[in-house]
């Protein structure tokens, strides 16, 4: 007979330290007095490279705030740090705890799942919540009086990016007539290839065919067989980085080389690690995506900030550094950490010193109207603003050059 | 619509996709099929390992098909310590423990990459990255192309070391009658610690294979052990052959039904032949009847 070195109290022992253990709170606090603000991010499980980016870019903008006295009669910013964990429920129960810790706003979210849940969570503390990225229109359409985003929807960027396409289209004679999508299969590439299935028969595209793909794909062989047999013009994928780097790995493998690529959010366009790791796959490929505005002194201030600690200027950086500074922004305006104030504060924000090409902001129904998307294009191994316009760094290239 | 070119290309991807399958597998298939051990930690140690190529090649210079000399032996080392010092001690021989204890394994590699790595997805850049063999009706990517001969020979080598050598006698010994094989001398922990290290090695090989066209993060190996469980009950537990034709299977069966039924539902096609496979032949299409 085995004699366990375990008693059965030590084991009960045991396990209720693990359980007290795990029962503590995960939120940290940063040292000091002042204003307590909420910066939620999911920095660990299946999102968190684009959770970490985020709370990178909401700490460079209290540390700056806090380096120029915080804000205003209140002081300085107290950063409650929380992890969403990649789910609804991991953002959830940060939203209790950062109640209970007290704070005046909660900027973050990241991913729409994950704000359309925090969002209703905070309402019911009447708790400020700035959405930094979810896309997902329903965000903002439930009424909830407590949640503002600050970037553009979903309706908003698939709009601008059709347009936008339409509008490159035209400029450079129509080179591209037909079309072929792919896409990953859940909301946000599924939602996007049905949108693109309505809009672009109408602007003189005929699509070919528009193929899905789950997360994670681990060869996209069949896929670019199947765009090689088709030929079309242009291919517009709708995917995660993972497997957009796959996909255009196989494209240049298998000498796949359309008139054009234009991605919609998330593409090699978009960001600066695809075009310094595949230079030659990202040349000229296009997209319309989040971006800052890069005749912003201050956007480029931030970029050199970010480069110098080693790591990429993506759009998570700059849109939780700018929605920060919304927050305090409206945090000083309200003149104190009340949140019913703070609420109304942000609902007529008319704050301008972010780094987006959006203008002032001004939210209708929590919506910033201002938001809209740019469209990028990768030249000369950078990544550079071909549309709108009025923040254009130069023309875009298009068709390809063979 | 379909022609024949497309069928057979994407045949052919399906043997050079099942050719990685089928190595990950036959680490699965000692540890899993021969010791019985349901190594939960397979996925992770594979993206460890990945991250280890990686950083061969970025801080060393070591291309991954060097780098396999080095990461091979380290990972089989890594496995052998982790048995015989982790697993084997604290599961007791009780498979429901070791069960746990892999599992548990497996979160503690996964966050110690993600805390030590971030969840930044990385790719190296070689210079053969985008090499390709003409068919004149399809491209083959070279990475893969080598990728599919290395198989053969790790199944090979295997094979033989499982046929013709002590160890491999042994751990055919201690799977087979593990009381026995103890009664007759055998060190049953350090065989069983071989065999994990063994298991481990092949994940550090098909991780070097696998870099120069794939990329890596800390979860990145999750994507290929489903499959590679999958293809270890199908090919029959501990057989070496049946892991590898099993992979190709599996590969092939993936390729179709994504090109048929659409990528989103290729897995289908995987599991209907899992299915079937279990019906007809419950010890799988190697696996020797008990």
């Amino acid at each position: 007979m085995s004699i366990s070195p375990f008693s059965r109290r030590s084991f009960l022992a045991t396990s209720a330290l693990g359980a007290a253990t795990l029962a503590m709170p995960s939120v940290l606090r940063a040292q000091g007095a002042g204003v307590k603000l909420g910066i939620l991010h999911p920095v660990s499980g299946a999102l968190s490279y684009s959770g970490t980016q985020g709370r990178l870019g909401a700490m460079l903008a209290i540390e700056e705030l806090n380096a120029a006295g915080g804000i205003k009669g209140l002081g300085k910013i107290d950063a409650v740090l929380g992890d969403a964990l990649s789910t609804p429920e991991g953002g959830n129960a940060e939203v209790e705890k950062m109640n209970a810790a007290g704070v005046a706003a909660i900027v973050g979210g990241y991913a729409s799942a994950i704000c359309l849940a925090v969002s209703q969570a905070a309402a019911r503390y009447d708790l400020p919540y700035v959405v930094d990225v979810g896309v997902a229109d329903s965000i903002v359409t439930r009424g909830l009086k407590n949640t503002f985003r600050f970037g553009p929807g979903f309706g908003a960027i698939a709009k601008g990016a059709i347009e936008n396409l339409a509008a490159i289209n035209d400029g450079a004679g129509k080179p591209a007539k037909t079309v072929m999508i792919v896409h990953e299969d859940s909301l946000f590439g599924a939602g996007l290839a049905k949108l693109l299935n309505t809009e672009l028969p109408g602007r003189g595209f005929q699509i070919l065919e528009t193929i899905a793909h789950p997360t994670p794909t681990r060869d996209f062989n069949n896929v670019v067989l199947k765009i090689k047999a088709q030929n079309p013009d242009l291919v517009i994928p709708a995917n995660y980085y993972n497997e957009y780097v796959l996909l255009a790995r196989t494209m240049q493998q298998q000498k796949v080389r359309p008139k054009g690529i234009y991605s919609v959010l998330g593409g090699a366009a978009s960001s600066y690690k695809f075009v310094k790791e595949f230079p030659d796959a990202a040349k000229y490929i296009m997209d319309c995506n989040h971006w800052f505005d890069p005749k912003n002194p201050k956007a480029l201030e931030l970029k050199k900030k970010v480069e110098d600690k080693g790591q990429f200027y993506t759009y998570e950086v700059y849109m939780n550094y700018s929605a920060v500074l919304l927050a305090a922004d409206a945090i000083a305006r309200a003149g104190t950490a009340d949140r019913p104030k703070v609420i109304e504060a942000l609902a007529s924000s008319t704050f301008a010193g972010h780094v987006m090409p959006y203008g002032p902001t001004k939210f209708v129904n929590g919506q910033n109207e201002g938001a809209a998307p740019c469209n990028t294009q990768v030249l000369d191994n950078d990544i550079k603003v071909v549309l709108p316009e009025k923040f254009a760094q130069t023309k875009p290239v298009f068709p390809m050059p063979a | 619509m379909l022609s024949p070119v497309i069928l057979i290309t994407a045949i052919l991807n399906g043997l050079l996709t099942g050719a990685v399958y089928a190595l990950v597998a036959l680490g699965l298939t000692l540890i899993y099929g021969v010791l019985h051990i349901i190594n939960f930690a397979h996925g992770a140690l594979l993206s460890a390992a990945m991250f280890a190529a990686f950083f061969s090649f970025t801080l060393l210079r070591l291309d991954p098909y060097l780098a396999v000399f080095v990461v091979t032996p380290a990972f089989f080392l890594l496995g052998y310590l982790l048995q015989r010092f982790v697993i084997g001690p604290t599961s007791r021989g009780d498979d429901r423990n070791m069960l746990l204890v892999t599992l548990g394994l497996s979160v503690v590699i996964e966050n110690v990459l993600l805390y030590s790595f971030r969840a930044d997805t990385r790719t190296i850049d070689v210079p053969y990255a985008f090499e390709t063999l003409d068919l004149g009706f399809t491209f083959l990517p070279i990475p893969r192309l080598i990728g599919f001969g290395v198989v053969f020979l790790v199944a090979l080598a295997l094979w033989a070391l499982m046929r013709f050598t002590d160890v491999g006698k042994a751990i055919r010994a201690v799977a087979k009658e593990k009381l026995g094989a103890q009664l007759s001398g055998i060190d049953v922990a350090h065989v069983y610690a071989m065999t994990f290290g063994l298991g481990t090695a092949c994940v550090a090989i098909a991780a070097c294979l696998l870099m120069p066209s794939y990329y890596v993060n800390p979860t990145v190996g999750n994507a290929f052990v489903l499959i590679a469980f999958t293809i270890v009950v199908l090919g029959g537990m501990g057989s070496v052959p049946g892991a590898l034709i099993g992979g190709f299977v599996i590969g092939v069966v993936e390729s179709l039904s994504g090109l048929f039924l659409g990528e989103s539902l290729g897995q289908i096609g995987i599991f209907l032949i899992f299915i079937a496979v279990l019906l007809v032949r419950p010890t799988g299409l190697f696996g020797a009847k008990s």
